[in-house]
């Protein structure tokens, strides 16, 4: 509790702190990445033995495109085979769903790091050479790819790569290594945005 | 065998939302700390200037890895009642090579544009107006890609069954690649960085 109380009082002064001296907060460092994965492996180990399955991502998105849809063309939410399988027999809504409720916790934990580090700051993630507005064309298009991608191949990089990788399933596997082959495929042509 | 717990009934369904909060937490935080709510970071993996993503996410499956051969060794674990995806090995890998793509055009994937956007990084919203574009043009094409999608179907199948090994000597192996990955890493960046200071 006490740890708790702490962290918290931590989160109110870096609150108190961007409000006032923005300039002066100095982010923290990234942490060392072998502790932040093993870190995040005893996450995903927690997860199988309470829950007996792993992480995820985009299968929250795919509950909040049903409910959408679903809101406004019902009778073509419920004749698509994708969309009625979210839907189920109706009793449940989509975003009552494990998913759901997990990444709502992402976006809270990564807020909670990123404040506890003084990392929590509005901007855009660019390399110095390529315009804002390309910088949100690329990233829309990319977001497009990696959605269609991810439902295609059952899973994201956390329900596929990281969760199938550690139970050692075959597709899990095969699609991390398309993943990485994709990525350093394409890398050459989009270093403007990043270098 | 008592775990997982909630196959187990230990807890319904309810409690269970709770648990997913809690653990989406942790993972949101690992994320954080690891550098991967920055697209320029993640980014860099494929320019091989920076190796986070790979050390990252080696370590997890790692760490997870052995957690759940050891748990199921023990006999704590019941492996069988752990949800592992089917394998439909061609809409995987065709599936994968898109997100591939994907990732370094858009810079993140969708976990890590949940945390870019929970630190307050503009890009990471269009991003996931994007996902869920996709997902969207995904749903309105799968009867015409339902087919496919069902293509390749090799049931509940894991590389030590693929191969003929056993679970032990695969998690021994993946170790051993994972620590030569590593190895390379480090190299690779030190490499790159002298190649930075010469420009």
């Amino acid at each position: 509790m006490t740890a708790l109380t702490h962290i918290l009082s931590k989160v109110k002064l870096q609150v108190t702190d961007n409000e006032h001296t923005y300039s002066h907060v100095e982010a923290k460092p990234y942490s060392n990445p072998y502790y932040v994965g093993f870190g995040l492996g005893l996450v995903l180990l927690a997860a199988f033995v309470i829950m007996g399955r792993g992480l995820g991502a985009s299968g929250a998105v795919s509950s909040v495109v049903t409910v959408g849809v679903n809101a406004v063309a019902p009778e073509h939410a419920q004749s698509n085979g994708y969309f009625s399988s979210y839907l189920g027999d109706g009793s449940v809504s989509p975003l009552k769903d494990w998913l759901v409720f997990e990444v709502l916790g992402v976006i809270f934990g990564g807020f909670l790091s990123g404040m506890l580090a003084g990392r929590v700051k509005g901007g855009v993630e660019k390399g110095p050479r390529v315009k804002t507005r390309t910088r949100f064309i690329f990233a829309f298009i990319g977001g497009t790819l990696m959605g269609f991608g991810a439902k295609l191949a059952r899973g994201c990089t956390s329900g596929q790569a990281l969760t199938g990788g550690a139970l050692l399933g075959l597709g899990s596997w095969a699609f991390m290594l398309a993943v990485f082959a994709g990525g350093y495929a394409v890398a050459y042509f989009m270093r403007r945005q990043w270098r | 065998m008592n775990a997982p717990f909630y196959k187990f009934d230990l807890f319904g369904f309810d409690v269970s939302l709770i648990i997913a909060f809690a653990i989406g937490i942790g993972f949101g935080f690992a994320l954080e700390r690891g550098g991967f709510g920055s697209a320029r970071i993640l980014a860099a993996q494929f320019y091989f200037t920076n190796m986070r993503v790979l050390k990252v996410m080696f370590t997890a499956i790692v760490t997870a890895m052995i957690g759940v051969f050891y748990l199921s060794y023990i006999g704590y674990l019941d492996l069988s009642l752990v949800f592992i995806s089917d394998t439909y090995i061609i809409p995987q890998v065709v599936g994968g090579l898109i997100l591939g793509m994907g990732f370094i055009i858009g810079g993140y994937c969708p976990g890590t544009s949940f945390v870019a956007f929970s630190t307050g990084k503009k890009d990471a919203i269009v991003f996931i107006l994007g996902v869920t574009f996709g997902i969207f043009i995904f749903a309105e094409l799968f009867p015409f890609i339902e087919d496919f999608y069902y293509s390749t179907n090799m049931g509940r199948v894991t590389l030590p069954d693929y191969f003929g090994l056993s679970y032990g000597m695969v998690v021994f192996l993946v170790v051993l690649m994972a620590l030569g990955a590593f190895a390379a890493a480090e190299w690779g960046e030190r490499v790159m960085a002298k190649k930075g200071e010469s420009k």
